[in-house]
């Protein structure tokens, strides 16, 4: 798209302008860095201290460590390194005149003070793979907690899950496409008893809350023993976006030239052969739009693949929210779990992004 | 349609066939045959299946039959019926063609959202079990029990500051935008979060609000409360802290929604004409003043559709709520109220009355939405 030249040399925006955008920036990106940074940690690191510290910054860093001999009465102010102060003192901390700092390591009966230096830290390489491999593996694992310990858990089997959603992801997005596609012509270009008052029934389903839906179906679902099956699912996923993708496909196929369809008629093609020959290669943008639209919400979906799917075949984000309620403290299992669980949206959205974009402009009344 | 008005009806349409015929060109026969055949066909490709997923095969193999085995299924079901159809007089074919396209899709539609409309109301004035009537009980529940007052007020929050912070954030991140160089850099940035699933975007927030406790020797890992201890405050478990924690859920909310809100106004704010924006600055008005006289009315149509489809989503929230809190500490939704009632109480009669009272909630855009769709389509 050309920009207006007036737009343009409104493009030296201010200083303020950017200044605003990128703190915005900022702001949104810090939250996707802090789990990017936490999933490839040590275990007891992220137990014990901030994912920022792994960046360079000053920190109190342990010199020497310091044991009172027996004949100093820690119960009245005593001395060290030249300080003299009481016990409490001393446990709070306590700057020397050259910026060393006293502290107190542990209860009295340590009788240990640690002598620290605030220095400069470089960035912390002490980062793994291991997480990663834990939460995508389904065998047994163990790590290191804050204290040290040894804690062994089942795996997550995230690889599991993954294949799942791509199970669930890829016949659900496909599905309805193909169904709304055929539909869609049907609306548009077909005549039958009916077509209008269906049609406006369809509009009307585009912002239905589906929790209505949830609980008849599930009953259905046990009674034809389609509960926790992948052909449930799919169909599920194809009921509640079928408003929406007969809606948009039937706004860009009724956009087709008349002409072209009404010459290929009079060649004596068929409607299956104009829909096949004719129609789908010409609403590849329009299907290709819903197509994003549809993967990212199928593969981020939660709701429906909790009361469909259950904890049989779990998709990802079923693993990744079992993981939080399970194992609410683990977040080196967690983080990795949820990167692992973003790789591959994120992948297609970003290199998908103008497509995404138009058929949201197009969708935008679908709640 | 013009093809088939050639052909005459051939003379074997009479007798019996004709009698056939005409049973068929009813509305009820046509109906039938749309949705019997593909019925049939559907009934043997599942019985394939589920003969497959019983096969004891590798994790992959039983996913790509899986994805083969559906794709290919719905694409069959329209070749053969289709077949079938074109097998059949012409007359007949014609009438009955179109069902074979809109067939399966009203099919799907009626019975996963159109007829659960119905069956969720009969439901919601029936006991626990729907064994019972009981009248407007579950109603009365919905309107009025105290679980169901603080989901109400807690949607509200989420209604009015969710969509008022997502929409006024995508618009000034839009206008900002437009006049910078980087324009697709931070537009790009601010609009990834909706590539992120609730479930994931609730790990990452969680780890923002994460508490450790206070006690000597402990650091906070938490963002949040490494910021609150840097200004010199007390760290905080965020998220137990009614009401407030309904604000950190909706953050969330905002961080996702934004961009959606952004790109949409961002593509408005570029259709609106230079030269209005040109003859308002002749006359005198500063930056801010263009915005809001010129620019704001201008893509008021599509601030309102924003703000609709925000507002909806706000009403339905439910999987932040579900994977942060679990809807405890004063942070329950309708939505969750919904599943909690559904599938932890088991109680199908209070859950259908909630379900009816999120529909009665979005009832008015859907009847914006039917007008707004008859209006642009007369003479359909």
């Amino acid at each position: 798209m050309a920009k207006k030249s007036q737009k343009t040399s409104k493009k030296s925006a201010s200083f303020w302008t950017n200044f605003i955008l990128i703190v915005i920036c900022v702001i949104w990106l810090v939250p996707i860095l802090g789990i990017l940074v936490t999933s490839f940690r040590q275990s007891e690191d992220i137990f014990t201290t901030g994912w920022w510290q792994v960046f360079p910054h000053k920190e109190n860093v342990e010199v020497e460590r310091i044991v009172l001999p027996e004949s100093v009465n820690l119960d009245q102010p005593f001395e060290i390194l030249g300080k003299t102060a009481t016990f409490d003192e001393f446990r709070n901390g306590i700057t020397l005149d050259d910026g060393r700092i006293i502290s107190w390591y542990g209860n009295k009966r340590t009788r240990t003070a640690i002598v620290s230096e605030n220095r400069w830290v470089g960035f912390d390489t002490n980062l793994t793979l291991k997480n990663y491999k834990d939460v995508i593996g389904g065998k047994t694992i163990s790590y290191k907690n804050a204290q040290g310990q040894t804690i062994t858990r089942t795996g997550n089997n995230l690889g599991g899950a993954f294949l799942n959603s791509l199970a669930v992801t890829i016949p659900g997005t496909i599905i309805p496409i193909l169904i709304a596609a055929f539909a869609a012509f049907g609306f548009a270009w077909l005549e039958f008893p009916g077509r209008n008052l269906v049609f406006t029934i369809i509009v009307a389903l585009l912002v239905v809350p589906l929790q209505i839906a949830l609980v008849p179906i599930l009953k259905d679902y046990v009674k034809l023993g389609l509960n926790g099956t992948f052909l449930g699912i799919w169909l599920a996923h194809a009921g509640f976006g079928l408003p929406l993708a007969t809606y948009l496909l039937f706004n860009y196929i009724g956009t087709i030239p008349r002409e072209l369809l009404e010459s290929a008629y009079i060649d004596g093609a068929s409607n299956f052969t104009i829909f096949t020959k004719l129609i789908l290669p010409l609403s590849v943008p329009a299907l290709a739009s819903f197509a994003i639209f549809q993967f990212l919400w199928l593969w981020n979906d939660y709701l429906v693949a909790l009361v469909f799917l259950g904890e049989k075949n779990q998709t990802v984000t079923i693993a990744v929210a079992r993981l939080v309620g399970e194992k609410g403290q683990d977040w080196h299992l967690m983080t990795s779990a949820a990167f692992v669980s973003m790789i591959l949206p994120l992948i297609v959205f970003l290199g998908l992004q103008r497509y995404f974009v138009r058929g949201m402009m197009a969708g935008s009344v679908k709640g | 349609m013009t093809v088939a008005q050639l052909n005459d009806p051939s003379p074997n349409d009479r007798g019996f066939i004709g009698k056939f015929v005409q049973w068929f060109s009813t509305t009820l026969g046509q109906i039938i045959v749309s949705i019997l055949v593909p019925a049939g066909l559907f009934l043997v490709l599942w019985q394939g299946y589920t003969f497959l997923q019983k096969a004891n095969a590798p994790q992959i193999v039983q996913v790509i039959i899986a994805i083969v085995w559906g794709v290919g299924g719905v694409a069959l079901l329209y070749v053969v019926t289709n077949w079938l159809v074109m097998k059949l007089p012409k007359k007949m074919s014609k009438v009955l063609q179109p069902f074979v396209f809109v067939g399966p899709a009203v099919a799907i539609m009626g019975w996963y959202l159109a007829i659960p409309v119905v069956r969720s109301l009969v439901a919601s004035f029936k006991n626990y079990l729907g064994t019972e009537w009981i009248g407007l009980a579950n109603y009365k529940f919905a309107f009025t029990d105290p679980r169901m007052l603080e989901t109400f007020r807690n949607n509200l929050l989420w209604l009015i500051f969710g969509t008022a912070f997502s929409v006024g954030l995508g618009l000034l991140i839009a206008t900002l935008a437009d006049r910078s160089r980087a324009e697709v850099v931070y537009k790009s940035i601010i609009f990834t979060p909706m590539a992120i699933s609730f479930v994931g975007a609730g790990v990452i927030w969680k780890f923002i609000y994460t508490y450790k406790g206070t006690g000597v020797g402990i650091q906070e890992i938490g963002l949040l409360n490494a910021i609150v201890i840097a200004f010199g405050g007390t760290p905080q478990p965020w998220l137990n802290l009614p009401p407030w924690n309904n604000f950190f859920l909706i953050v969330i909310m905002i961080w996702l929604q934004t961009g959606y809100a952004m790109v949409i106004l961002s593509s408005a704010i570029k259709g609106v004409p230079a030269e209005l924006l040109e003859a308002a600055r002749i006359d005198g008005a500063n930056e801010i003043k263009a915005f809001f006289s010129v620019v704001v009315p201008y893509i008021q149509g599509t601030l309102l559709t924003v703000t609709t489809t925000i507002v909806i989503f706000s009403l339905k929230t439910f999987d932040i709520v579900r994977v942060m809190t679990g809807g405890n500490n004063g942070t329950n939704v309708i939505a969750n109220e919904f599943y909690l009632q559904s599938f932890t109480y088991t109680d199908a009669g209070k859950a259908s009355a909630i379900a009816i009272v999120l529909l009665l909630l979005v009832t008015p855009v859907i009847i914006n939405n039917v007008r707004q769709f008859n209006k642009s389509r007369r003479g359909f």
